[in-house]
């Protein structure tokens, strides 16, 4: 009778608790949804790893956010804005899903933005490039972490033209992220007084290049700006180390490469590289500690994607904390209005178009003798501070998106 | 000076796109012989040719064994797995529709792609070329790489003399009959499950050799193979389905066509082969080489 009473009196204590919890979370739990490419060419870019570290955020935390459990749940979407799509409104309409994350290539990206908006949920990208994302197609409840093409473009292109790199050509992957990272790299590159003499356009997943590079080549351009991603960079520069155009004075810049590739690529063929990114594991104690962590579960070390990753999920989490409550308004003005702080960013800040501004560092690929240990693979040339390596949210173009527009007063 | 192209600038892609046709014949090679003489269709072929790059790169990797030995054991070590696959499942839909072997070899492709991405991730492994072979000559038009002229080298070599094992041997001619009457020819006491197995086996190790020979080249990836697999599948068709003298042609007729679409009009490149396969395929269904033309 007493155990009867006493497991009663528990029972009562275990859904009271809840039923608090219950105003302040919708459905009583925190369901955040990372959607991204698991098997197709950037599935190291983020990939599985990315929701691994959204899974760290969520313990690091705590495991529960005002009082109700925190629910990660992941879908790869094949880089394919249909399903993508689906896989979002399935989340959104009949799986409780709070708010969705990473979302790995741009359009992906814009289509998946485009749904939240409209269904008023929050989501915060991290994988995916174009600035559009802030800038035309922004969203009140969107949120763009990590980098953008403009960040980029700055960060390796404006390296390179100060280092005497004032001739491009580009290797541009035929399609709307290589074109925006081409268009960003050309203008900034003309704006520093270089010239860009040429680009030559590939399919996407091509696996000759030697026949651009050699258009590039003899073009006689100083740079060769490779405006494409993930296993299209790799074999470009792989195949460009073959033909001799480093040695024959030409130097590459890959515009978007991180920590993930160059390890697929090797040293041997990746020393020297420029790059930008926004994260490096060997930055501080605080990065080496998180790194090591990560590595243990993953057997990797982190790039921007992944620690971009358990950033956002973190600062959603203290967002939602700070409001008291998981409703969308609510945790968006926080989301707007906290600093970011953390093993990712410095100082971080989020603009009104969504856009996070945080520091980005210049990096180069270290050479096989220079590199002590596995991983050891940057050398910090220059940080480049978020004011710089950011468009201005005033020039992003997201107070003249049209209708639906939030006044920038409210936020 | 042609089509505002400096001659010299073309020279340098027409070799280029021998190489990449050096490529797409040793593959469509294996897959000519698997289809001529098994009529399977071998959609494992372009998993097979990732399997033959990532031996290489283990082999590297794990047991210090470096390129030369790996161009013996790769294809080798692919050819037994063949072998094993032959055996256990291929040789029991013989009897059935085409559309089982397809549709198995393709369930296997995704199958190997999905443990391998599993293992390795997607960004690939690097490899380099061996020694002997690294760096390059300059051409006077082009800087030919020393590994590209071996891959150009090899691949004549080895489409040559399969095409000769296959048409001109005892074995070869065997091969050919059973595949005409395997009832008749075993009468005569040849073994002719025996006779599929080593094909298949053959075929396969084809495949690796290919992916060994492309390790350096390419990033050794799993998703290398489905890359390149349709753009093979086109070129046997092109060439005539079970025709090993088509498969070899095209391959490289094919390979100069892409790489003066290179040139000419890049964005068109991965396309130009199978615009032009439709366009035989309408002139001639039975493709160039072709039996039943």
């Amino acid at each position: 009778m007493r155990i009867l009473a006493l497991a009663s009196a528990a029972l009562l204590a275990a859904t009271v608790i809840p039923a608090a919890a219950q105003d302040k979370i919708s459905d009583g739990k925190v369901k955040i949804g990372i959607l991204n490419d698991q098997s197709g060419v950037y599935a190291d870019f983020g990939g599985k790893w990315s929701f691994e570290a959204a899974k760290m955020a969520v313990e690091d935390f705590g495991g529960e956010v005002l009082g109700a459990p925190i629910e990660v749940i992941t879908a790869d979407h094949q880089n394919k804005p249909d399903i993508a799509a689906n896989i979002a409104r399935q989340w959104y309409d009949t799986e409780q899903v709070d708010s969705i994350m990473e979302l790995t290539t741009s359009s992906v990206a814009l289509a998946v933005q485009g749904i939240s908006k409209e269904k008023k949920k929050i989501d915060i990208v991290t994988g995916a490039a174009t600035t559009e994302l802030t800038g035309e197609q922004c969203s009140p409840y969107g949120f763009h972490w990590a980098y953008d093409t403009h960040a980029l473009a700055v960060g390796t292109g404006g390296a390179l033209v100060e280092q005497g790199g004032d001739t491009w050509f580009f290797l541009t992957a035929d399609y709307a992220f290589g074109y925006s990272l081409e268009e960003e790299t050309s203008k900034f590159v003309k704006s520093k007084g270089g010239e860009v003499v040429g680009a030559v356009r590939h399919p996407l997943a091509t696996t000759d290049y030697s026949s651009f590079l050699l258009q590039a080549q003899s073009s006689g351009a100083k740079v060769i700006g490779l405006a494409n991603a993930g296993l299209d960079t790799s074999n470009s520069i792989k195949q460009a180390a073959e033909f001799g155009i480093v040695q024959g004075g030409q130097r590459l810049a890959a515009l978007l490469f991180t920590l993930a590739e160059v390890h697929g690529l090797g040293l041997e063929s990746a020393q020297g590289l420029t790059l930008t990114e926004g994260f490096y594991w060997d930055r501080d104690d605080e990065s080496r500690e998180f790194s090591k962590r990560f590595f243990e579960r993953t057997n990797r070390m982190p790039n921007m994607i992944q620690a971009g990753t358990y950033s956002a999920v973190l600062q959603y989490l203290k967002a939602i904390d700070a409001a008291g409550t998981d409703e969308t308004e609510a945790v968006a003005e926080k989301l707007h209005s906290m600093p970011v702080d953390d093993v990712f960013a410095k100082n971080g800040k989020v603009g009104p178009n969504g856009r996070m501004i945080y520091d980005m560092y210049l990096m180069e690929v270290k050479s096989p003798d220079e590199s002590k240990e596995p991983w050891d693979y940057y050398n910090v040339l220059a940080t480049i501070s978020g004011d710089e390596a950011y468009i201005k949210p005033a020039d992003s173009g997201w107070a003249r998106g049209g209708p639906g527009r939030w006044s920038a007063s409210s936020r | 000076m042609i089509f505002g192209i400096p001659i010299q600038a073309l020279f340098g892609q027409l070799l280029v796109g021998l190489i990449n046709g050096s490529f797409y014949a040793m593959l469509s090679l294996g897959l000519a012989i698997i289809f001529g003489m098994l009529r399977i269709i071998n959609f494992a072929h372009g998993a097979q040719y990732m399997l033959g790059a990532f031996a290489g790169y283990m082999l590297l990797a794990y047991a210090g064994i470096g390129y030369w030995p790996a161009l013996i054991l790769a294809p080798i070590l692919v050819g037994l797995t063949g072998i094993v696959i032959e055996r256990l499942a291929l040789s029991r839909l013989y009897n059935l529709d085409h559309l089982y072997g397809l549709l198995f070899t393709f369930g296997l492709a995704l199958v190997l792609e999905g443990v391998f991405r599993y293992y390795y991730g997607v960004s690939g492994q690097a490899y380099s070329p061996p020694p002997l072979l690294a760096g390059g000559t300059n051409l006077g038009f082009m800087f030919l790489p020393n590994y590209r002229a071996w891959v150009v080298v090899a691949s004549l070599i080895i489409c040559l003399g399969t095409w000769l094992l296959i048409e001109k041997t005892k074995l070869g001619a065997y091969l050919r009959a059973a595949t005409e009457n395997p009832s008749l020819v075993q009468a005569f006491g040849v073994n002719v499950p025996l006779l599929l197995t080593l094909t298949y086996g053959i075929g396969c190790g084809l495949a690796g050799l290919a992916g060994i020979m492309a390790a350096p080249v390419y990033q050794v990836s799993p998703l290398m193979g489905s890359n390149l697999i349709i753009v093979v599948f086109a070129v046997v068709v092109v060439g005539g389905m079970g025709s090993i003298l088509g498969a070899i042609i095209t391959g490289y007729v094919l390979g100069l066509a892409e790489g003066l679409t290179k040139v000419f009009y890049p964005e068109a490149s991965s396309i130009v082969i199978f615009v032009i396969m439709a366009i035989v395929l309408l002139l001639r269904p039975a493709g160039l080489f072709g039996k039943d033309a």
